[in-house]
């Protein structure tokens, strides 16, 4: 209770209820902005948020983060263009409801279950929070190390189809993560004798390039594309009643959407495509699924909106970011010397307890901001994409150039955004280079501190958990080869060659 | 033969322009192979787990491997037509990328404020925008973010060379905001 309440005071700060505001109806428009993302914004925001105290630039930043798929359903249901990629699902069922004249009800439903699971992952934290406090502390480096090189094989295999590709791409960020002078001895890796790169390249001047800049170069060369005009007329409450008639498939959603948000590299996407296979599957009308199936849009958006609150858990737990957003967060931790991890959970549980509520708080503002103003958001939305492209470069010149006021930041994130651009033309992932700059750094240093006790390889797994880690590694290879065997017996290879839903333009859509 | 078995094995989905990519990386993976020894050292009576050359190592290797594999499964991976004109389009934005280091050279010597309309209006046109309301709606935004930066934010902006000819009323608010 006396960290509950503590929990509380943290909270109840002017400048945190001031970013939690500005981060959750940010958050909300930038998803609705076909084309942005989540990801855009925190990577722009970034920099600025370094000034603020710890709480405060979190909470803008989990503002963003959280909110961004309530927004992304707006343009799914309404105009058939999902604002962020979680949200391609959500256009199977919501933009026939609209074409039949039901498009305020799918909104409704959509917000409701997008709170539910956001409301249901949160809960499911705060009650795991004290057991997460019992086991954090037995996470020496060893376990660490393991948990790290578990994120990163997760990450490779998750990416079906492009697996060589996403390797090589987290080597590439492994790599990225060695340039400069090394900490403990002092040599230069990878300089070739300019100063300029003895001291690293920053991830932040990555992920802008990455993220911000390549989004703004596609946009800006891509045909001009504004989302349609749209309107929404009847009552957006119904869906909060309307829910509880779904609410077996709301519950099962937002579980998986919390299991698979808790595993790195796995999130959104998969908890999505397998709550909806869950609920056609157990559905009395699976028929009307991918025609306007209230249940498939519930079991859609509940999943991926219960996943940002779980994806805190290794964060928070082991100071293990399992993909991209909670990798840009790790480095606001980092900034002010908050260092996630076992020990955040034994001395600044309060801390925690703020981060919980500040979710919860942020998926009511949320709520209610919608239900009240989906037709101005609306208006908003209507920005021609080439102007998009021009905030979004003009913003990230001050993202870069405000790190260090280095010219050569800016040359290099331009540079990573021309290779980042030239991944998603050709639909390679971005995530693993971010995933493998992160845990390649956390996994030298672990590996560095864990061996100095080890004097044999099975050393490395006897303590419990170092073990249960090193089993469900084994495991984890063991079923990726075991399902490539049964694919290449049957010649199902995996072919992500669905269309894109607005496929002239395949990059738009955040 | 082979070929078939290669294909089954590797056989992905490829956009045009995957090949161009795939060979380039192969080569900047070999590079920095062929670098390894030279850009970074082995230290005497250092374990092999502290070697400042672990990391390094490890990563390149793994991107020379998974590079060659990436290369194969793309040489076997049914062609989309289309791999030059996707090349052109990447090179397309250095274009933009020339701009925004302009932009980026201007901003200590023209000052925040006035570098960014500048830009945002360049870019507007650049794009296509002939109307006056997006014109306007640009100046908008290449004021609006520099006073949410760096007069409300307090991000840090180094102020315009030029701001120091100002005249005194005026100079030590455009030094201090924008």
């Amino acid at each position: 209770m006396d960290v509950l309440l503590s929990g509380f005071s943290i909270l109840a700060q002017w400048q945190v209820i001031v970013a939690l505001f500005i981060g959750s109806i940010g958050g909300v428009i930038i998803g609705a902005l076909p084309g942005v993302g989540a990801a855009v914004a925190i990577a722009i925001l970034l920099p600025a948020t370094f000034s603020f105290e710890p709480i405060v630039g979190l909470t803008l930043l989990l503002g963003i983060y959280g909110s961004s798929m309530y927004g992304g359903a707006i343009p799914a249901i309404l105009i058939n263009t999902p604002g962020t990629a979680v949200n391609a699902l959500t256009t199977y069922d919501g933009y026939p409801m609209t074409k039949r004249g039901l498009g305020h009800r799918a909104l409704s439903l959509a917000y409701s279950a997008s709170f539910f699971g956001g409301i249901f992952s949160i809960l499911c934290l705060m009650v795991l929070s004290p057991v997460l406090a019992l086991i954090a502390p037995h996470f020496g480096s060893r376990e660490i190390f393991l948990a790290a090189f578990m994120g990163i094989l997760l990450v490779v295999l998750a990416h079906r189809g492009q697996t060589f590709a996403a390797a090589m791409l987290a080597a590439f960020g492994l790599f990225l993560n060695t340039v400069g002078l090394e900490p403990v001895k002092y040599t230069r890796r990878f300089t070739f004798d300019q100063s300029w790169l003895s001291s690293g390249i920053d991830l932040i001047v990555v992920v802008l390039g990455l993220f911000a800049i390549s989004q703004a170069l596609l946009l800006l060369l891509e045909s001009d594309h504004a989302p349609e005009k749209a309107d929404v007329q009847g009552n957006l409450f119904s869906g909060l009643k309307e829910l509880l008639g779904l609410k077996r498939i709301a519950t099962v959603s937002s579980s998986i959407g919390v299991i698979m948000g808790m595993i790195p590299g796995v999130g959104e996407f998969t908890s999505q495509f397998l709550s909806y296979t869950y609920a056609q599957k157990t559905s009395k009308t699976p028929e009307k699924f991918g025609d306007g199936s209230e249940e498939g849009l519930v079991a859609s958006e509940a999943a991926n909106n219960a996943v940002p609150g779980a994806a805190m858990i290794p964060l928070l737990a082991l100071g293990i970011p399992g993909e991209a957003l909670t990798a840009m967060m790790l480095s606001v931790f980092y900034v002010h010397n908050v260092i996630p991890g076992p020990q955040l959970f034994e001395n600044q549980m309060d801390f925690v307890m703020a981060l919980y509520m500040a979710l919860i708080l942020l998926n009511v503002i949320v709520l209610v901001f919608l239900l009240f103003s989906t037709n101005i958001l609306l208006k908003v939305i209507q920005i021609p994409t080439r102007f998009l492209g021009i905030m979004i470069l003009t913003l990230a010149f001050v993202g870069v150039y405000s790190l260090r006021n280095s010219i050569t930041d800016c040359a290099l994130a331009a540079g990573f955004g021309v290779f980042g651009l030239i991944l998603k033309r050709l639909d390679l992932p971005v995530v693993p280079i971010i995933l493998g700059m992160v845990l390649g750094g956390i996994m030298e240093v672990k590996l560095r501190s864990a061996m100095a006790r080890v004097q044999t390889p099975f050393d490395f797994i006897d303590r419990p958990i170092a073990m249960i880690l090193f089993i469900m590694i084994l495991l984890i290879v063991a079923a990726h080869i075991r399902t490539l065997i049964f694919e290449y017996k049957n010649k199902l290879r995996p072919q992500p060659t669905t269309v894109a839903v607005d496929a002239d333009h395949p990059n738009q859509q955040g | 033969m082979l070929t078939k078995t290669l294909q089954d094995l590797f056989k992905r989905y490829r956009r045009p322009g995957d090949i161009v990519f795939a060979v380039v990386f192969l080569l900047f993976s070999l590079f920095l192979l062929s670098q390894l020894g030279e850009q970074t050292q082995v230290v005497n009576r250092t374990k092999w787990f502290a070697q400042p050359s672990l990391w390094p190592r490890i990563a390149i290797y793994c991107m020379v491997v998974f590079a060659i594999l990436h290369m194969v499964s793309s040489a076997v991976s049914p062609r989309i037509p289309g791999r030059w004109p996707e090349v052109i389009f990447w090179l397309r934005s250095l274009e933009y990328v020339a701009y925004f280091l302009i932009y980026v050279i201007m901003v200590p010597w023209i000052g925040y404020l006035p570098s960014t309309v500048l830009f945002a209006v360049f870019l507007a046109i650049r794009v296509g925008f002939r109307n006056k309301t997006t014109l306007m709606a640009a100046v908008a935004f290449g004021v609006v973010v520099p006073v949410i930066f760096r007069a409300g934010l307090q991000v840090r902006v180094p102020a315009g060379a030029v701001y120091e000819y100002l005249p005194d009323s005026i100079r030590i608010f455009f030094l201090t905001n924008l």
